[in-house]
């Protein structure tokens, strides 16, 4: 259904595309971190593209899943709602470089995505206006829905003292 | 000494008249708030029990409900609530979650509120039935007739320790 928007990417950006698939209707393309905002903005502006909705933004830990390839994956979710078509884009990230632009200045619908992505799982979206954590308190450390996060593991802010009683 | 006598006897009707005047601090955060309306409700009526007037300031109430799952985060209001709460004052962790962290055992749920504030009575189930929590407000009647709610307890250790005191002093 979304072909054709897969066909104008793949003859605008070309090489510039790492990947692209088109399983059970769902068109995903795979761009490096360095040509995110380019290819964004593009299916935001071209008329023919028109990708006006921002659906959602969010990040899959591959720790385990596959042995090769980078162990983070963003992923970002847009459809067009006067064109009716969609697209999903995906950004490799190696672990020790958590980093990518961020496309809040685009569709401010993701600000708070990011926030959320940013906050379970340390990704870094450069060009935010306010990252910090959205759902956890300040004094928490670390990211708990990375893969290797253990279940356990807590940061209390308040606790009894046990002796009193 | 027979001085003492009679106050013991005063305090018994005083925890008397207390186990049948609860007044409720609902602290709600979940599902389990349902069966706390079923419970308030005419159908299973804590009004029997003299439990049946939910006060929305701790200020005002005796009893905290702490009805559902409590997160790391809301940790220091749950604290500041009870600390509010009107002396003597008395907590019930309403099902499993409240009690022990339930099936929430991860980064966000506490692993019982007992790991924040003392608990006089814990209520299983997920969530109890009706008649579990009307079980479990009887079982804290009879704990304050007796006197021995965790802060009741506290308060007498701490009066016969300054009695003690006094008569080093003396």
């Amino acid at each position: 259904m979304s072909q054709a928007v897969l066909a104008a990417l793949k003859s605008k950006f070309g090489d510039a595309l790492l990947a692209t698939s088109s399983n059970y209707g769902d068109e995903c393309v795979t761009v490096a971190a360095a040509k995110l905002i380019e290819v964004a903005t593009f299916l935001r502006d071209d008329p023919k593209m028109a990708f006006d909705s921002p659906v959602f933004l969010s990040c899959i830990d591959r720790l385990g899943l596959s042995e090769s390839g980078p162990r983070f994956e963003v992923v970002i979710q847009l459809r067009s709602l006067s064109l009716r078509h969609r697209i999903r884009i995906k950004v490799p990230l190696e672990e020790n470089k958590l980093k990518l632009p961020s496309v809040s200045a685009l569709w401010a619908g993701f600000n708070w995505l990011e926030r959320e992505t940013y906050d379970m799982y340390g990704v870094e979206f450069e060009g935010h206006p306010d990252l910090r954590r959205i759902y956890l308190y300040d004094e928490f450390k670390g990211f708990p829905l990375r893969k290797d996060y253990p279940k356990d593991r807590r940061h209390p802010l308040v606790r009894r003292e046990w002796s009193d009683e | 000494m027979g001085l003492e006598v009679t106050t013991s006897k005063l305090e018994d009707l005083v925890n008397w008249g207390r186990k049948f005047s609860f007044f409720t601090y609902p602290f709600i955060t979940a599902c389990c708030g349902m069966e706390f309306m079923s419970v308030a409700a005419p159908k299973y009526d804590i009004a029997r029990f003299g439990a049946e007037f939910p006060r929305f300031s701790p200020r005002q109430s005796d009893l905290m409900m702490v009805v559902g799952t409590v997160t790391e985060k809301q940790g220091p209001a749950l604290k500041r609530v009870y600390d509010q709460l009107a002396e003597p004052k008395w907590v019930i962790a309403f099902g499993v979650c409240a009690s022990t962290g339930g099936f929430y055992q991860n980064y966000t749920a506490v692993p019982g509120i007992d790991q924040i504030i003392p608990v006089d009575v814990y209520i299983p189930g997920c969530p109890p039935r009706p008649e579990q929590v009307l079980d479990g407000i009887m079982l804290l009647q009879k704990k304050v007739a007796e006197g021995r709610g965790i802060n009741q307890l506290r308060a007498r250790r701490e009066k016969l320790e300054r009695h003690r005191l006094e008569q080093e002093g003396a």
